[in-house]
Parts: structure tokens; C-alpha cells; sequence
């Protein structure tokens, strides 16, 4: 049960910077904060590298990761070259 | 192989870079730098992973390079218009890929000799991962078809969206169906055929409400709980899994099928939020903190940007989620309100704002539609050459997503600090010369403020009707997404000119160019 406090520990923590950091956003940004952020969510590709290449894994799970990879990566690379080219567009006067 | 210890120092060099990407999100100056270190913090975070233990690399490659082409044609394609469309799509990805990493554990684990049972964590994170994930993979398809407008619709469709449309729900159709059948014929199999045909069916569905709807919400709620604790118990029946994904598809469609395009930036918003719980309840899948951390950090942008969207439209998030918005009996008729309109032409407006010392622009979803940015950069840059302090008043809600107008406008080359938020600017429109409102309807109507019968009693809006003049530029008199008339149009103050967007700007920038 430790790692599991550690880990809810964590996610609260995580939780509460989010709120305190994303509150200070000005609605100008929010379209490429989505973006930006939806980018993040592709974290997920951690999980599905590591069900895609663990050795002795079964075919199954490995075809699922693999898609899981496809999707992650998509949201990855879209997702922070999309913001990019948003956030490069906000000029000043 | 790397040592764990120096791995788990990779993930946390990385959470701390993602905090500050999304910290430096906090002004258009450092922002570019913030993105820049969050895809930094990505590349750390899977070098990490790559390096991490005995993993064997052919899937991976396949999958990031496919993964990598799409994402890069997509974000280098995408017109800015179509952002919220884009956004709506990249929720769902990363909504299925949780589903697919937590169907992929729970099967790595139960066939696994070595490891054995998996604990009460792994699997109720397991039913976590799988429930929101697939609410925000089938949610956000069908928020990108209602936002491409290819679903829930009445009218033709061209080809490539008849192709997206009809082969989206075949797939699932047959997936589903094809999954269950193989499984052999039971009561279990038979839920998991049923789901795959309720959802094809529900998608291919001209309308976004139909009767029972809400029976069949509450139902596929409950039955996916259900599921998930059956799950928990017996995490050896794989089927019982993708049972639970399948009928949590059927409330992530009905969630969002049945929400109005008004409501659309919060939606989008809400599913923001869920792409990142449901990364959350990955990292708990397979105990990873970045995960956790990224995810919560995406769960609360998410949950910060719903909540401003329903403040802007004075609404609460259950009333978006399953009240509709729209007309009622106290609603006055079109005709009665629309009797002193005025129209005018391009020539009349550009008298005005020959005259004018301080106009104020208010864009809507119409400026989005007709691609109408540039002409307004021009005819904002002509004004200020004559000598006219020119602004932009923007709606929390205004275009389908949070900050849509800025980013069309930003890429117009208009700068930002041009751009007013609502609470900013209202208190100056007495003394604003020329108000322009261009393909906005329901953010600048009054009646929010004057009727608390209205359906958008109490909304905030932009107070143009207390400018000088308005000039209101628009196709028709049609209403709307809240699909009531709007008084603003037959004011006293009140000019119509008819048109589409971008049209009636260039009309207007030749007329004022000519006088």
C-alpha cells in the first residue's frame, strides 16, 4: 500500500500546482494551452513504449500498446508543433 | 539498462519542465520558451523510458513513426479556423491511448507467470484508465464531427465526410461485433455485439437528441460502474474488460451528442480535462509518477477552463451537460422584435467611421466562417491611419473554443494587446464612437441583462448597445446558437448591414478608402 499513498500523494500535490500555475493564463492563450496541454496528455506514451517493447510480453498486449503508441505520438508531435505554430503568431504592438 | 534510480531522476527532471512549460503558458512573451521545454520534458521522459530495461524496439519504431507523420501533417495543415475541430480530435487520441495501455497491462498482467496476481491499485486504476478513457475517445469523436459538421446533421455531406462518418461507425460496428463473436456466445458477448451497434447506430443519428436518450445515459453510467467492479473482481476475463470500454463509449457519445453548439468551448474544455485524468489513471496503472503529474497538471487546465466557460454563460456545468439550450414559451417572436430594423450599405458605414475617434470590434463564430481575420487587420490598420484608436472586445465564449477569436486574430498579425477581455472594455462603450459587431449574436444581446426569463438570463455580455452606433454585420436575421431573436439589431443606435463577413469588410474598406 506505500507505493500507493506515495502515488495519490503525488497526484493531489500535482493537482493543486496545476490549479495555482494554469489560474494565472490569460484568455488570449487558452486555445494554445489546450493544445499545449493536450500535448502533455500524450505522456501516456511511456505506458504504451514499455507495454510495446517489454520482452516476453503477449502478441496482444503488445498490438494494443502499439496502437497506443500511434495515438500517443500523435497527440505528442501534433500537439506541441500545433501550439507552437499558434504561440509564434501572438506579437506585441 | 540504466540504473532505476537515475530513470526515476529523468521523470522528475521532466514533471518539473512540463510545471514550467505550462507556468511560462502565463504571458505570450515566454510562452514559445514554455512550449519549447515541454517538448523537451516529452524527449526526456521517453529517452528515459527507451533506456529504462530490456525492451525490444520493432513496435515502437512502427508506432512512433506513424504516430509522428500524422501528428506533424495534421499540426502543419490544420487552418487556424479549424482549431477547435483539431483540439476536439486530440482529446480523443489520448483518451484511446489510455484505454488501449490499461486493455494492454491488464492483459500483460493476468498472462504474466512471473508477476502473478496484480494488486488492487493496478486494477482499479486499470477500470479508471478504462472508463475515462473511452468517454473522452468516443466524446471527442463526436465533438470533432459535430465541430467538422459532419454529425448529427440533416443536411448533405461532402464525400470525405460521409467517409469519416459512415466508416467511423462501421469500424466500430464491426470491431465490436467481430470481438464479441469470437469470444464465443454468451451473455457477456452478446452486451459487447449490442454496444458495438447502439453506438454506430447513435453516431449515424441525424439529430442530436432521440427519445430515451437520457434512460440509456443513466443506464450505460451505471453499467459501466458495474462492469469496472466486476472487473476489479475478476480481472482474468479480458471480455469483461472491453465490455466495460465498450458501454463507457455509449455514455461518452450521448454525453456529447446531445450538447448544442453554444456549448461547444466547454465541452471541448471538459474533454481536456479527461485526457488527462484518464493519463492519470494510466500512471496508477503502471505506477509512473511523470504520468501522474502530467496528467493532473492536464486534468486541472481542463477543469479551470470549463468552469471559466460556464461562468461566461452563467450557467452550471450540469445544466450544459444535460439541459438544452434554446427558446421557450416566454420567448417574444422574431417579427415583433425585428419590426425597426435598419439596413445599411458600406458607403453609410464608412461615413461613420470617417467620423469616428474610437471604434471597437467585437468578432463572433461568423468571423471564424467566412475567414474574415485579415480583411479585419486591414480595415482596423486604415482606421488607425486616419487617426482612430481601434480595439477588439472579446467574449470568454465567443468562436467554439476558449481564446479562439485571439488566436484568429493573432494570426492576422494583430497584436494582442489589442485584444480586450469582456469585464475590460464594457465600462468604456459610452464613450466608443462605431461598435462593430462582426458574426456575433448571442454574446452581445441585451436581453441577458433586461429579461431573467430569457434562456440567457444573467449571461455576461459585451455592452455594444451603449456605444454611439453599432453596426451589426451579418447574413441574416437568423438567430443565434441559444436560437432567440436579439433586440441589439432593431435599437435606435442600431445599423444591420447585411453580408458575409469577409465580403462586407472589404466592401467597407474600399468604400472608406474611396470617402
Amino acid at each position: 500500500m506505500d507505493i500507493f499513498v506515495t502515488a495519490l500523494t503525488i497526484f493531489i500535490l500535482a493537482i493543486f500546482v496545476g490549479f495555482e500555475i494554469i489560474t494565472k493564463v490569460p484568455p488570449t492563450l487558452h486555445t494554445p494551452l489546450m493544445s499545449g496541454s493536450n500535448a502533455i496528455s500524450g505522456i501516456t506514451i511511456i505506458g504504451a513504449l514499455l507495454l510495446a517493447g517489454q520482452v516476453g510480453n503477449p502478441h496482444l498486449a503488445k498490438m494494443l500498446a502499439l496502437f497506443a503508441v500511434i495515438f500517443a505520438t500523435i497527440n505528442v508531435v501534433g500537439g506541441f508543433l500545433v501550439t507552437n505554430r499558434m504561440l509564434k503568431m501572438f506579437k506585441k504592438k | 539498462m540504466i540504473s532505476g534510480n537515475l530513470i526515476n531522476i529523468a521523470y522528475v527532471f521532466a514533471a518539473v519542465l512540463f510545471i514550467l512549460d505550462l507556468k511560462w503558458m502565463a504571458h505570450p512573451k515566454t510562452a514559445v520558451k514554455g512550449n519549447y521545454v515541454g517538448a523537451l520534458a516529452m524527449l526526456i521522459a521517453i529517452v528515459a523510458t527507451l533506456l529504462s530495461g530490456n525492451l525490444e524496439f520493432h513496435y515502437i519504431v512502427i508506432g512512433v513513426i506513424i504516430g509522428s507523420i500524422i501528428g506533424a501533417i495534421a499540426a502543419i495543415r490544420v487552418a487556424m479556423t479549424s482549431m477547435p475541430e483539431m483540439v476536439g480530435l486530440f482529446n480523443g487520441f489520448g483518451g484511446g491511448a489510455s484505454v488501449l495501455v490499461a486493455g494492454a497491462a491488464l492483459v500483460a498482467a493476468m498472462t504474466s507467470l512471473s508477476s502473478g496476481e496484480a494488486d488492487t491499485q493496478m486494477k482499479v486504476a486499470t477500470v479508471a484508465s478504462g472508463i475515462i478513457g473511452s468517454v473522452t475517445f468516443f466524446g471527442s469523436y463526436v465533438a470533432f464531427g459535430k465541430l467538422a459538421e459532419f454529425l448529427a446533421v440533416k443536411w448533405k455531406l461532402h464525400l470525405w465526410q460521409k467517409i469519416i462518418k459512415y466508416g467511423f461507425s462501421l469500424i466500430t460496428a464491426a470491431g465490436m461485433f467481430w470481438y464479441g463473436y469470437s469470444q464465443g456466445i454468451s451473455v457477456l458477448s452478446g452486451i459487447m455485439m449490442l454496444s458495438g451497434v447502439v453506438i454506430a447506430v447513435m453516431l449515424l443519428n441525424k439529430k442530436g437528441r432521440f427519445p430515451g436518450m437520457d434512460a440509456l445515459k443513466i443506464i450505460s453510467a451505471i453499467a459501466a460502474v458495474v462492469l469496472g467492479v466486476m472487473v476489479v473482481m475478476n480481472p482474468g476475463n479480458i471480455l469483461l474488460f472491453w465490455v466495460m470500454v465498450g458501454i463507457a463509449g455509449i455514455l461518452g457519445v450521448i454525453l456529447t451528442l446531445s450538447i448544442g453548439g453554444a456549448d461547444m468551448p466547454v465541452v471541448i474544455a471538459l474533454l481536456n480535462s479527461y485526457s488527462g485524468l484518464a493519463a492519470t489513471a494510466t500512471g496508477f496503472v503502471i505506477n509512473n509518477n511523470v504520468l501522474i503529474i502530467a496528467g493532473s497538471l492536464v486534468g486541472a487546465s481542463g477543469i479551470i477552463l470549463t468552469k471559466i466557460m460556464c461562468k461566461a454563460m452563467n450557467r452550471s456545468l450540469a445544466n450544459v451537460l444535460f439541459a438544452t439550450l434554446g427558446p421557450t414559451a416566454d420567448t417574444p417572436d422574431a417579427d415583433d422584435v425585428y419590426k425597426t430594423v435598419k439596413s445599411t450599405s458600406a458607403e453609410e458605414v464608412a461615413m461613420l467611421l470617417e467620423d469616428a475617434q474610437h471604434v471597437v470590434i467585437v468578432p463572433g463564430y461568423g468571423m471564424a466562417v467566412s475567414q474574415a481575420q485579415h480583411a479585419v487587420r486591414d480595415l482596423a490598420s486604415l482606421l488607425e491611419s486616419k487617426g482612430a484608436e481601434v480595439e477588439f472586445a472579446i467574449h470568454p465564449v465567443a468562436g467554439r473554443m476558449p481564446g479562439h477569436m485571439n488566436v484568429l486574430l493573432a494570426e492576422a498579425d494583430i497584436p494582442y494587446d489589442k485584444l480586450r477581455e469582456m469585464d475590460d472594455i464594457n465600462p468604456s462603450f459610452p464613450q466608443v464612437d462605431v461598435a462593430i459587431v462582426l458574426g456575433a449574436n448571442d454574446v452581445v444581446n441585451p436581453v441577458a441583462r433586461t429579461d431573467p426569463k430569457s434562456p440567457i438570463a444573467g449571461m455576461p455580455i459585451i455592452d455594444v448597445d451603449k456605444a454611439r452606433t453599432v453596426v451589426v454585420i451579418k447574413r441574416s436575421l437568423s438567430p443565434g446558437f441559444a436560437g432567440i431573436p436579439n433586440p441589439l439589431f432593431s435599437m435606435n443606435n442600431t445599423l444591420m448591414y447585411f453580408g458575409d463577413g469577409k465580403k462586407a469588410m472589404q466592401d467597407l474598406i474600399t468604400a472608406v478608402k474611396e470617402g
